[in-house]
């Protein structure tokens, strides 16, 4: 298990490192740096900027020092911050205090706010993804699976059908749609929920809803199918046979076993919600990460774009991992070697 | 009496149902079990309506998608102010908007006619949804054939390359390549490949990009799907036979592979239709999607959602618009994939 577990991570690093350098060369493939789109400095100017920033550097260069200051610790004896080039975000300090501390994980700094770097923007907005992405999956849960659940008992019954229509339904409106009818509805018409904004439990219910919406149905769906197919299985008619009570069968047998594809669902279903919040955040003015990230394309923000892709890339690929672990501990069929 | 003496059957109707399914090709299967189911057949009409719509659009609409018409920006006909209580008539207390009943559904904020724009929307939203599992397809293809033809290390590493694009936050990847299209080929050195391309992107109203960048985010699947039917049709015993009689290749894959494949491939596709449109839409919603003055229902979704506390109409029609497109697919999508099923195969 633990070679499995092993392997796993080495797979991630490999594949992590192919995102870098993709996204690497894509950005640095665009001409104009990130100067350049203001309004237009002086030479001398720009050329300081890119000597700082060392953006004159051949892109292997630049490339390699990236990933260095990544990836390799160092020990500094300097102090916690000197400056937006270089924050760490892994910071253990020595024993021995006059060798500093053992620093770690300098994400670079932001080219768009000079006093700012990757980490500092990553540490204020990304909770609020967070925070809106959670929001999402509970929604999703609480509304899909009681959903699937109630549309297998009563299979082909009225029940059923009205459970698979808003499941389809809520699969066809993306948050684009979603996103203002629920703005017009509840903020406009009805003027209970703020549009925009974020800070209080109100702004959270209708972008927590219109994005765990969609994924609801997607739960709602699997659940049904999951239980009808453990329904049908020979261990549920043995039960039955034995005298059980219906709701044993249910409970105790059927529930536990339908919901291992439910579980191990979850786990992808959150990395996609994390990256559906750049949408979210775009429609209901939501200072989350997501948003962020769209200003940074366009403002060509490299270390910002770099990190944020970096770190939904990390999400997705450990969510993954995490997912397959529960699956293998649920479910003791399947052991990895 | 036993129930058989009762009830006999004679040998010709017994051969008359056997003669119903055996004459039955799977595609014939497949027909008649999706007609039957009803909502499938809705989502079908609708596809087919908005196919008709789009491409009757420069007939149809009663203005041009692009001209404005400032005096008239904002306006609404009667019945849209009827249709939405916070938007109050001028004349009426607290009224603020203009009635102009020339506009069918309205016009937006600087005096395009909404509808006629929905109408060429239309038209960006279908062909997303058409050539766009057309570009995942030719890429999954290449790359399922030849890692399943080929086996050993070349099979090896292309599936570690599929592996790694799965990795890729598809969102943030799509939105990447996009950046980099418009950006990066916004002033090409003339001459090059990039001024070629820059050029075909701006004939096609900014489209071709976004077949590129759904091509190249979306196509994993289809590789997998298709390199897994390669390797179970590779060692079949009727290939090795037209293998050992000289058959190309190409023929091989042609005759043998490709039938197996399109089944699950056009489901596959169908059921992701609805997320390439929702792509569109969202790119063109940020503005990375289709170049403007070219409507797509994102980015008159995004307009509109500017002013939705007082124009509800301009973000609205587009979003239900949007909404009866998807969900057409996602129903067509369901019915294919139970009508090709090959389990329930004769089973009615």
């Amino acid at each position: 298990m633990s070679k499995y577990i092993l392997r796993r991570l080495l797979w991630m690093t490999l594949v992590l490192f192919v995102v870098s350098i993709i996204t690497f060369v894509l950005m640095r493939a665009v001409p104009g740096g990130p100067f350049s789109s203001e309004r237009p400095l002086p030479q001398q100017i720009l050329d300081n900027l890119n000597e700082k920033y060392n953006l004159d550097d051949p892109l292997l260069v630049q490339y390699g020092s990236y990933i260095g200051d990544i990836v390799l610790p160092r020990i500094t004896t300097e102090q916690l911050r000197p400056s937006a080039v270089e924050d760490y975000l892994i910071n253990i300090p020595l024993p021995f205090s006059e060798y500093g501390a053992l620093r770690w994980m300098n994400f670079g700094p932001s080219y768009a706010s000079r006093n700012r770097s990757v980490n500092d923007i990553i540490e204020e907005h990304l909770p609020i993804s967070m925070q809106l992405g959670l929001a999402a999956l509970i929604v999703a849960i609480a509304i899909g699976v009681p959903l699937g659940i109630v549309a297998a008992l009563n299979r082909n019954g009225i029940l059923d059908y009205t459970g698979m229509g808003i499941a389809i339904i809520g699969v066809s409106i993306p948050v684009i749609i979603t996103g203002p009818l629920l703005q017009y509805f509840f903020g406009v018409t009805l003027k209970i929920l703020p549009v925009s904004g974020w800070g209080t439990f109100n702004h959270l219910l209708m972008p927590a809803f219109a994005l765990g919406f969609t994924n609801s149905a997607l739960m709602a769906r699997l659940t049904r199918a999951s239980l009808l197919q453990v329904l049908n299985e020979d261990y549920i008619r043995t039960a039955r046979a034995k005298g059980l009570s219906e709701r044993k069968v249910l409970f105790v047998h059927a529930m536990k076993n339908a919901m291992i594809p439910v579980v191990t669902v979850i786990g992808p279903l959150f990395a996609f919600l994390i990256t559906g919040t750049i949408v979210t955040e775009t429609i209901f003015g939501i200072p989350g990460l997501g948003r962020y990230f769209i200003s940074s394309i366009t403002g060509r923000d490299y270390p910002v774009i770099m990190g944020t892709i970096l770190l939904f890339a990390m999400v997705l690929v450990l969510s993954n991992l995490f997912v397959d672990l529960i699956y293998a501990w649920l479910d003791p069929r399947i052991r990895y070697n | 009496m036993t129930a058989i003496e009762k009830n006999p059957i004679t040998l010709g109707q017994v051969t008359a149902l056997n003669d119903r399914r055996k004459g039955e090709s799977l595609w014939a299967d497949a027909m008649r079990r999706l007609f039957r189911n009803k909502l499938a057949v809705v989502g079908l009409v609708i596809i087919l309506i908005n196919i008709g719509l789009a491409i009757l659009a420069p007939v149809i609409a009663p203005y041009s998608f692009k001209e404005q018409n400032r005096a008239a920006a904002n306006s609404a006909p009667q019945w849209v102010t009827q249709l939405f209580p916070n938007m109050k008539p001028i004349g009426v207390e607290g009224g603020y908007i203009r009635v102009n009943n020339d506009y069918v559904m309205g016009a937006d904020a600087v005096g395009r006619d909404i509808f006629s724009r929905l109408l060429y929307g239309a038209r960006v939203s279908l062909v997303v949804a058409f050539i766009g599992p057309l570009m995942s397809i030719i890429v999954g293809m290449i790359v399922g054939l030849v890692a399943g033809y080929a086996g050993g290390w070349v099979d090896n590493l292309l599936m570690r390359f599929v592996d790694i694009f799965y990795a890729f936050p598809t969102l943030l990847f799509i939105i990447l390549l996009m950046t980099f299209f418009r950006l990066g080929l916004s002033d090409p050195v003339p001459g090059t490949f990039g001024a070629f391309m820059a050029d075909i992107d701006d004939s096609t109203g900014g489209m071709i990009f976004i077949f590129i960048g759904i091509g190249l985010t979306s196509w994993m699947q289809m590789a997998r799907l298709i390199r897994g039917q390669v390797l179970s049709i590779r060692e079949k015993e009727y290939v090795e036979a037209a293998r050992s009689i000289g058959t190309p290749t190409r023929k091989i894959m042609l005759s043998h592979i490709l039938p197996n494949v399109l089944g699950p491939v056009i489901i596959a596709e169908t059921l992701s239709i609805p997320t390439y449109i929702s792509y569109e839409a969202f790119l063109s919603f940020i503005g990375l999607g289709v170049k403007v003055p070219t409507p797509s229902w994102g980015s008159m979704i995004s307009e509109g959602a500017e002013r939705i506390s007082s124009y509800p109409n301009q973000a609205l029609f587009p979003a239900l618009a949007l909404f009866f497109v998807m969900f057409a697919f996602n129903f067509l999508g369901d019915g294919l994939r139970d009508a090709l099923d090959p389990r329930m195969r004769g089973a009615d």
